[in-house]
C-alpha cells in the first residue's frame, strides 16, 4: 500500500535556507545542501527547494545550488522558482532535479505546463498555487502569485482543474492564511481540493506539530504534505526531527515509511 | 565499463550521482560503441513508453542495445520505463517496445487508485535472484504496471489497488518498476547489487 509522503520544503536565497512567515521576514538558516543532506539522512520522503528571489530577480534558477543538493540526496527532489520555459526545465532536471514546481509563471502563460508535460512526461510537473480565502469567490479561495502578494482573480478550484487537465501530474496547494501560522493545514481546503481532482495533491501551509499531519493525512485524501518550520526554524522552541514525526504518525495509525536506523 | 544510456526525457544525472554515492564510476552512453564496450547496462526511464522508444530509435541504437543484451548477453537494468519497454507493448502511446521479455503494460485502475502512483511502496521479492533484495519501500511514480505473461520473470510486487509487478528477471536482464536511484539506501543497495554482478 503506498504510504503518505512527507515533504521538507527549503525557501533558498544565495545557497542558503531561510524562514519566512506569511512570506515576510526570511531568517537564515542553513546552507541548502548541509540541510537537505541532514534531511536525507533523518529519511525525509522527498524534498522541495524554491529559488524564491529568482522570479523577482528575472533570472535562472540557481542551478549550481541544484547540483550541490542533488549529488546528496537520494529521495525525489523537486525544484521551483524562476522556472521560465521548457529549456529552463531542461537545465534544472539535467542538474539533477525529477520534478519541476511551477506557480506564477503557469498562471501568466499556462502553456508552460502542457509543454513541459510534453516535452518531459507529467510526472514532472508539479503545478504549485498560492490561495487566500476569499469570500467573492466560488470555491471561497482565490489564487495568488509573485509570492502571495499579487490577486489573479482566479478561483482556486478552477485554477487547479485547468492544471490537471493541462497535464500537471502533481498539484500543491499552499494556503496563505496557515502560512507559518503554525495553526495547522487548511483541511476544508484540501477537501475541496481532493473532490476536484484525480492526480496527486500536496498540502502545505500551517504545520506547526505533528497532530496538524495526523489531521491532513487522516481527515483528507491528501497523499504528501509540506513541512518546515517545524523541522528547522530558529524561531520556534521545538524543532521536530523526520523521525519523530514518523513514529507519531506511525503510532496513530498513518501509514508512512519508517524511519529505520542507517 | 558501466554504461547508462543518456537520452534527453532520461534522468540519467540522477543514476549516475547514485552510482557515484556507493563506489561505481559509470558513463553517460549516447552511441553504439559505448554501448558495446559495456559490462553493465543502465536505462534509467522517466516519461512515456512511446516517447522512450522514440528517444531510442532516434539516437540509433536499438540494434547495439540488442546484440549487447540478446547476444553477447551484457548485464542490463532498466528502470521505470526502462523496464516497461522490456515487454512486447504498452498501452501506453499504444506504443510498440522491446519484446524481450512476453506480455503487456497496462495501466492502472483510475477507479481504485489516484493515478498516477507517486510515492513509497513496500516491495517484496522473490529470492531467486543473484541480486539479495530485502522487502523494504522504494519510491514510484507510475500511470502503467507491466503484466508478464511468464510468471517466472517476476522479481518483486507491490500492491496498488491489487498487486503489481514491482520488479523482473530474467537472466541478464533486469528491471524495476520504482526509482532504485531515489528510494534512499533500499534504493542504493538494489542497484549496488546490480552493478556489482559480473558475467
Amino acid at each position: 500500500m503506498l504510504t503518505k509522503r512527507l515533504i521538507a520544503c527549503f525557501d533558498v536565497i544565495n545557497g542558503r535556507v531561510t524562514k519566512a512567515v506569511q512570506f515576510q521576514d526570511n531568517i537564515d538558516v542553513a546552507e541548502a545542501s548541509e540541510m537537505a543532506r541532514k534531511m536525507y539522512e533523518e529519511q525525509i520522503d522527498e524534498i522541495i527547494f524554491f529559488d524564491i528571489m529568482a522570479s523577482a530577480e528575472k533570472r535562472m534558477i540557481d542551478i549550481e545550488t541544484v547540483k550541490k543538493v542533488a549529488a546528496c540526496v537520494f529521495v525525489p527532489f523537486t525544484v521551483g522558482g524562476g522556472i521560465r520555459d521548457v529549456s529552463d526545465m531542461y537545465e534544472t532536471l539535467k542538474a539533477g532535479a525529477e520534478k519541476i514546481s511551477i506557480d506564477s509563471m503557469a498562471v501568466r502563460n499556462p502553456s508552460i505546463i502542457s509543454e513541459g508535460a510534453k516535452e518531459f512526461g507529467s510526472q514532472c510537473i508539479v503545478l504549485s498555487t498560492q490561495v487566500l480565502k476569499t469570500p467573492s469567490m466560488p470555491s471561497g479561495y482565490e489564487v495568488y502569485i509573485d509570492g502571495a502578494r499579487t490577486a489573479t482573480g482566479l478561483d482556486a478550484i478552477e485554477w487547479i482543474k485547468r492544471g490537471e487537465q493541462l497535464g500537471a501530474g502533481e498539484i500543491c496547494v499552499n494556503s496563505i492564511d496557515c502560512d507559518g501560522t503554525l495553526g495547522g493545514y487548511d483541511l476544508n481546503l484540501m477537501r475541496l481540493a481532493e473532490k476536484s481532482v484525480s492526480v496527486p495533491l500536496i498540502a502545505s501551509g500551517g504545520a506547526g506539530v505533528p497532530e496538524h499531519l495526523k489531521d491532513v493525512f487522516t481527515q483528507t485524501q491528501t497523499q504528501a504534505a509540506i513541512i518546515s518550520s517545524m523541522l528547522y526554524s530558529p524561531r520556534l522552541e521545538k524543532n521536530y526531527s523526520v523521525r519523530e514525526l514518523k513514529n507519531y504518525l506511525l503510532e496513530n495509525g498513518v501509514n508512512v515509511r519508517p524511519a529505520t536506523e542507517i | 565499463m558501466i554504461a547508462i544510456i543518456d537520452y534527453k526525457a532520461g534522468n540519467a544525472p540522477s543514476v549516475q550521482h547514485a552510482a557515484r554515492r556507493i563506489g561505481f564510476d559509470t558513463v553517460l552512453a549516447r552511441d553504439c560503441g559505448q554501448i558495446e564496450n559495456a559490462s553493465h547496462i543502465i536505462l534509467p526511464g522517466v516519461g512515456s513508453a512511446g516517447a522512450t522508444m522514440n528517444s531510442l530509435r532516434e539516437m540509433g541504437i536499438l540494434g547495439a542495445l540488442e546484440g549487447a543484451v540478446l547476444r553477447e548477453r551484457t548485464l542490463f537494468l532498466g528502470i521505470c520505463v526502462g523496464m516497461q519497454i522490456l515487454f512486447e507493448r504498452s498501452e501506453e502511446d499504444n506504443a510498440d517496445c522491446l519484446g524481450w521479455l512476453e506480455g503487456y503494460v497496462a495501466r492502472f485502475d483510475a477507479s481504485k487508485n489516484r493515478v498516477p502512483q507517486m510515492g513509497w511502496n513496500k516491495v517484496d521479492f522473490a529470492n531467486k535472484t543473484p541480486i539479495e533484495a530485502a522487502s523494504d519501500f522504494f519510491y514510484f511514480v507510475n500511470s502503467y504496471y507491466a503484466r508478464p505473461h511468464d510468471r517466472d520473470d517476476i522479481w518483486g510486487v507491490s500492491d496498488y489497488g491489487g498487486v503489481f509487478t514491482a520488479a523482473v528477471r530474467r537472466g541478464n536482464i533486469y528491471g524495476t518498476q520504482f526509482h532504485v536511484e531515489k528510494s534512499a539506501s533500499a534504493g542504493l543497495s538494489v542497484l549496488a547489487g546490480f552493478c556489482g554482478l559480473s558475467n
